[in-house]
């Protein structure tokens, strides 16, 4: 059957740690190990991250996580109705950032890449973004 | 609240990385090591996990950062008790390259 959660909250930073820790809470039914609860918490803190700092240019702003377990695939939707990305291929580029001087490091979406199975990005300038990303728990 | 800790001793600078090393806490440490280095000739760094649990990128920036500001006084930084999610982070990004990493 399928299980589903929405949460919103404010684009503040100390919000960070709760989002990623209310959807490694929920997708924990369906007992990943150690690695795999990780992988999740990190992509889920890069897109959080990515929101706030990118899409409302640390501004006030929501940000909407939506989580889907069906079987054992889970599906991860962060939204923000943020200033959007221009060039969506450019910003997934590793290394790739538009706010060196905050010390960005230019590797979130490399992270959420590298340990997720899939990961969508849908943006509209002036819009928002929403970055969707799969996984499979339990894969061995 | 300020979970990680400094010790200072000629030059020599250990940083007790946060619990969990996000963009929020990130922010916090940079502008306190940034203090230090005004303070102090730091020489080299120690990033000391040992209280770790978490870290994503952008933890990463803020190394970076401090790697940059040590190597204009020609000093050497390493990473010390790094858990399997922080290694990953390492390896992923290629950190594991630029700084000595001390399981």
């Amino acid at each position: 059957m399928k299980n589903e959660m929405k949460m919103e909250f404010t684009s503040q930073p100390e919000n960070e740690g709760f989002a990623r820790v209310t959807v490694g809470a929920f997708v924990s039914v369906l007992d990943p190990t150690v690695d795999e609860l990780a992988d999740i918490k990190t992509a889920v803190s890069e897109a959080v991250t990515n929101a706030i700092i990118h899409g409302y240019d640390q501004k006030e702003g929501k940000v909407w996580i939506t989580c889907v377990i069906e079987d054992q695939n889970v599906e991860i939707c962060v939204i923000d109705s943020g200033k959007g990305i221009e060039d969506v291929e450019k910003a997934r580029e590793p290394l790739y950032t538009t706010k060196p001087d905050l010390e960005r490091s230019g590797m979130g979406f490399t992270f959420m890449e590298a340990f997720m199975d899939e990961v969508w990005v849908a943006s509209a300038v002036n819009q928002g973004t929403r970055v969707t990303m799969k996984k499979r728990i339990g894969r061995t | 609240m300020m979970e990680h800790r400094f010790e200072q001793e000629e030059g020599r600078l250990i940083i007790r990385m946060p619990r969990e090393v996000d963009h929020h806490s990130s922010d916090v440490l940079r502008r306190e090591t940034d203090g230090l280095f005004l303070r102090y000739p730091i020489r080299s760094i120690v990033f000391d996990f040992q209280d770790t649990v978490f870290m994503d990128s952008s933890g990463i920036g803020v190394i970076l950062g401090r790697c940059r500001n040590l190597r204009f006084a020609g000093g050497q930084a390493s990473a010390v008790h790094l858990n399997g999610q922080i290694q990953k982070i390492f390896q992923v990004s290629g950190l594991h390259k630029v700084i000595e990493v001390v399981l």
